[in-house]
């Protein structure tokens, strides 16, 4: 049996039937990454010990109908991003290479309470800065569908090790479309959820008021049922709503007729948009006038500021968050001998310039300089204006629509290294996915066939806060009509 | 102070350690004393990934103490990170308060120490919450740069109580710090130790010079954490006659220099420079978005208000009109804290006389206090049984002399009631017609003593009290004096 080419439903219901056990599913795809994963590089650990010995006390409880979960048993992938007591969690940093959190995200001990399998950590940007994955202290992940290409990123080991059928599942994180942007590369779903949907607590923080877990999977089933596990208030995030979670997997089913469906003029008009991507967002919304919805122009006036705004918050916040890399408690030091004045500050200096790569450096002075006395006024204090207009640019057109849809990348995946001599140009391909973080507001990407030169294309559906149920919903009603099917990437 | 030739300026910036059983945003304990690291969690450590969840309590607190320092309390408090790097701030930050506090203006009324009776007020800019930082301690002997970090300080909950430049003199200062002390302690919001820094003062100081037709201001000077009140005391004279001279020498005014931090060095009775931790003092406040604003209810509010309990200056005044007592003495018994109020509450209730009682609790109370070193909670001799001893002596039952007999007596026997311990000691009362027969027994003893009282000299009486003493231990010394005064008189 090709498990690699079941939903993780799927292979939920087979270990829940008994079919197979978990054990021999962990160790398929294990054996797979151990196979494969010399040529992605979407790993940087795998915990194939810890894996089996949970698989199998997972094949006990459901041998004794002790787990309820439709997921228990299956394997997922975690970004290394999450925290894990088992496993390092490095953040694609030299900072925390050896780092071994003592403690496990929420998101994570949810799954782990279902009976999920973690294989092991995935690659990722440093800190999830990156639009490609090439940041990685660990090395550039490759794209499954074109191993000359990126991934996408922050999330691409994510992405990767989905789409070369190294995991049913997996977990990444979105600041700025780093679920959707990799999963839109890589020819997978990928779900940004509202912020405060998921708890962050044990996410390492990037940009705190825009990081959120996301799930990444090849259908949309699959995302709804580990949205359910996901989702939820955690007393430790003082940011995760309090609001109930409905039963996503219920609402897939519902008809579309009567949807409203907003297209956002700006994403579709846009000057740098390819014209294949643009034909795959105008397939879609055939796809969904078939299904019942009406089609409508929307605008978004303050697109262009997106970007611009997203590259004022996400670096103040990180420059803030990235200071307890110091040298001092825990992570990698560099010692400060034959330094000229204050050992401690040297110390400090060196463990940060060395620490960190050139993009988490880049980002960290351009915060540092946003926050400063003279300039917090210009720029955060103004980013933060910004931000509230873009929100209310969303709010609007939710006044109208129930959905918006457009792109998620300007273009499909780009080559190893195109971008990285560019840092403008990387952060331009956020264009389309940074306004869903800016607003708080959920958005999934979904595959939408492939290009002439084979490589995956995708569109993006938003919706209103909490609106995941629709969301999910939509998604599933356009993958049921076949406007995409599931695929892995054949590495020879 | 009026015939120095500058008037000093005085604000102070005052750390309390508000009295929660945990930390500001995490469950770790505040318990004083463990060994080195051991109330630490992720939180409180900053490690990745971990988030702050504040502590309720502590919002309680600072509402109390706010409302009783007349503060304004806006409906909107939040919550703003302070970046500066130093190995004692896990985090590279520390959550403080910047635009929004908890507690606006205010102001605060303490006893002049110049004008027995009359009041000062110092105008309070603000209170703002805050995270104490770890301690760093050295280990510098035999040449080893050894240092060691303790965090179990981190995270600790502060209130910042900042004044403005109000006081006028050292012991302005003191009072304004005295008081404030107090009234921390009898709204429980903090124990006030300040051996155990739960109570830390930053003194800023310069003066106004009157200089050739104009007022000269000198650059201002903040000494650094000043843990007794001795200190505070101390620096600021010593600062005031360090800028004198410094003037006179460098002719230098505020604005010409930037503000110094100095420290207060306790042994050698000097300020010394300190160097900074932040070199530019550029903190890059921004909104901390872990946290999302607090909205202070009306019903916070009165919940906070209805705890405030008997506050010092409503005490003494009270103590002053309903009970008759001098401003002195009750100033007394009221900055003994709201234990010895209490047991003077106690003793009233039981129908003592307030005049006595306050002199009863100034003199033996306190002292027996001071000498054994107790708190009024631990006093052997409860309030009930004292007031029985003082109703008798207002009654003339037990004359005041052989009542303090029983004080002593019950220090040791604290078992025994009134009666137990009369019969002990042998107090009985002895009718007037004894008393005049002693006196008469007396006077002839001591010729020489009514010959030196018929001079005019009359310190002889106090020996013949001490010889009637002798003869009959519960004669009432005053009886005694009067009615041998008398006789003597009499021969003429
Ligand atoms: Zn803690």
């Amino acid at each position: 049996m090709k498990l690699e080419l079941l939903s993780a439903v799927e292979l939920g219901r087979k270990i829940a039937a008994r079919e197979i056990s978990s054990r021999e599913a962990t160790t398929y795809f294990l054996d797979r990454v151990d196979f494969l994963d010399a040529r992605v590089n979407a790993f940087v650990h795998v915990g194939r010990e810890s894996a089996l010995a949970l698989s199998d006390q997972v094949d006990q409880a459901l041998s004794s109908g002790q787990v309820a979960s439709p997921l228990a048993g299956v394997p997922v992938a975690l970004k290394d991003v999450l925290c894990t007591d088992s496993m390092p969690t490095t953040c694609g940093s030299r900072m925390l290479e050896k780092f071994q959190p003592p403690y496990t995200a929420t998101s994570v001990a949810n799954l782990l309470q279902a009976g999920l399998i973690p294989l092991g950590k995935t690659n990722m940007d440093e800190f999830a800065m990156g639009g490609s994955t090439e940041t990685s202290f660990s090395g550039a992940t490759r794209n499954p569908w074109s191993l000359e290409r990126t991934p996408g990123g922050s999330s691409g080991g994510a992405s990767a090790c989905l789409a070369a059928g190294m995991a049913p599942l997996s977990i990444g994180s979105d600041t700025g479309g780093s679920v959707r942007q990799p999963a839109a590369f890589c020819g997978v779903c990928g779900l940004k959820p509202t912020y405060g949907r998921i708890s962050r607590y044990g996410l390492v923080a990037f940009a705190s008021s825009l990081d959120q877990v996301g799930p990444l999977a090849h259908t949309v089933e699959d995302l709804a049922a580990s949205l359910q596990l996901l989702a939820g208030h955690d007393s430790r995030d003082s940011t995760s709503l309090n609001e109930a979670v409905p039963d996503y997997s219920a609402e897939l089913e519902r008809p579309l007729a009567g949807l409203r469906v907003g297209v956002i003029r700006e994403h579709l008009e846009h000057p740098s948009l390819d014209a294949e991507v643009r034909q795959a967002v105008l397939r879609g919304q055939q796809m969904l006038k078939d299904l019942g919805a009406t089609i409508l122009d929307v605008t978004l006036p303050h697109t262009e500021y997106s970007v611009p705004t997203y590259y004022l918050v996400a670096p103040s916040e990180a420059s803030g968050n990235l200071s307890r890399y110091d040298g001092v408690h825990y992570g990698f030091r560099e010692k400060a001998e034959n330094a000229e004045g204050s050992q401690l500050e040297a110390m400090i200096a060196r463990s940060r310039s060395q620490g960190f790569g050139a993009e988490v450096k880049r980002r960290i002075m351009l915060g540092t300089f946003a926050l400063s006395a003279g300039y917090y006024d210009a720029y955060y204090k103004k980013a933060l204006q910004v931000r509230r207009l873009i929100a209310d640019d969303y709010r609007q057109a939710f006044g109208s629509v129930d959905v918006l849809l457009g792109p998620v990348t300007p273009r499909p995946a780009f080559g190893l290294g195109e971008n990285m001599s560019d840092p403008v140009q990387m952060y331009l391909e956020d264009l389309f996915t940074v306004g869903a973080n800016l607003a708080g507001i959920p958005a999934i990407s979904l595959p939408a066939g492939f290009s002439e030169g084979g490589l995956p294309l995708a569109i993006q559906l938003h919706a209103p806060a909490l609106g995941e149920a629709r969301l999910l919903n939509v998604a599933y009603q356009i993958q049921q009509a076949r406007f995409f099917e599931p695929k892995i990437a054949e590495l020879s | 102070m009026t015939s120095m030739p500058y008037k000093l300026v005085i604000g102070l910036e005052v750390h309390a350690q508000l009295s929660t059983s945990t930390k500001l945003f995490c469950g770790c304990s505040t318990e004083f004393g463990a060994p080195p690291n051991t109330q630490v969690c992720p939180v409180c450590l900053g490690l990745p990934g971990a988030l702050p969840v504040m502590n309720q309590r502590a919002i309680e607190l600072a509402l109390r103490t706010g409302l009783a320092m007349n503060c304004q309390i806006d409906s909107v408090t939040k919550w703003d990170r302070k970046n500066y790097f130093y190995p004692d701030l896990p985090k590279g930050y520390q959550i403080s308060q910047f635009d929004q506090p908890i507690c606006g203006e205010g102001y605060l009324d303490f006893p002049d120490p110049e004008a027995p009776g009359e009041m000062l007020r110092v105008r309070l800019t603000r209170a703002h919450l805050e995270e104490d930082a770890g301690k760093s301690m050295h280990d510098e002997a035999g040449g080893k740069a050894d240092s060691r970090i303790d965090l179990n300080r981190t995270g600790t909950p502060l209130l910042e109580i900042v004044s403005e430049p109000d006081m006028r003199s050292a012991q302005a200062a003191k009072a304004y710090l005295t008081e404030l002390r107090l009234l921390l302690t009898y709204l429980g919001v903090s124990d006030c130790n300040m051996q155990e820094g739960s109570l830390r003062a930053d003194a800023n100081v310069n003066l106004h010079l009157e200089h050739e037709g104009r007022t000269v201001a000198t650059p201002i000077v903040e000494v650094k954490n000043l843990n007794s009140f001795r200190a505070v005391e101390r620096a600021i004279a010593y600062e005031a006659q360090r800028q004198f001279e410094a003037w006179k020498k460098t002719g230098q005014e505020m604005g010409q220099a930037p503000k110094q931090t100095r420290g207060w060095d306790d042994a050698a009775g000097v300020t010394v420079p300190q160097r900074e931790k932040e070199e530019s003092s550029d903190y890059r406040y921004f909104p901390d978005p872990d946290l999302v604003p607090l909205r202070i209810t009306q019903q916070q509010l009165d919940t906070a208000r209805g705890e405030l309990g008997e506050l010092p200056a409503v005490a003494r005044r009270r103590l002053e009109s309903s009970e008759g007592l001098k401003a002195y003495d009750a100033d007394v018994i009221v900055s003994q804290g709201r234990g010895v109020l209490g047991y003077f509450d106690a003793l009233i209730a039981a129908g003592a006389s307030a005049k006595r009682v306050s002199s009863w609790i100034q003199q033996d109370v306190l002292r027996t206090l001071k000498e054994q070193n107790l708190e009024i909670e631990d006093f052997p001799i409860t309030a009930e049984r004292l007031a029985q001893l003082l109703v008798a002596i207002d009654a003339g039952d037990v004359d005041n002399s052989r009542g303090k007999d029983v004080f002593q007596y019950w220090l040791d026997t604290p078992s025994a009631n009134l009666e137990q311990a009369k019969s002990a000691l042998g107090i009985e009362s002895v009718d007037r017609g004894e008393i005049e027969s002693l006196c008469r027994e007396l006077l002839e003893e001591n010729p020489q003593v009514v010959a030196q009282v018929q001079d005019g000299n009359l310190k002889g009486l106090g020996s013949l009290i001490g010889a009637a003493k002798k003869k009959n231990p519960n004669a009432d010394p005053k009886l005694v004096r009067q009615l041998c005064q008398a006789m003597i008189e009499a021969m003429g």
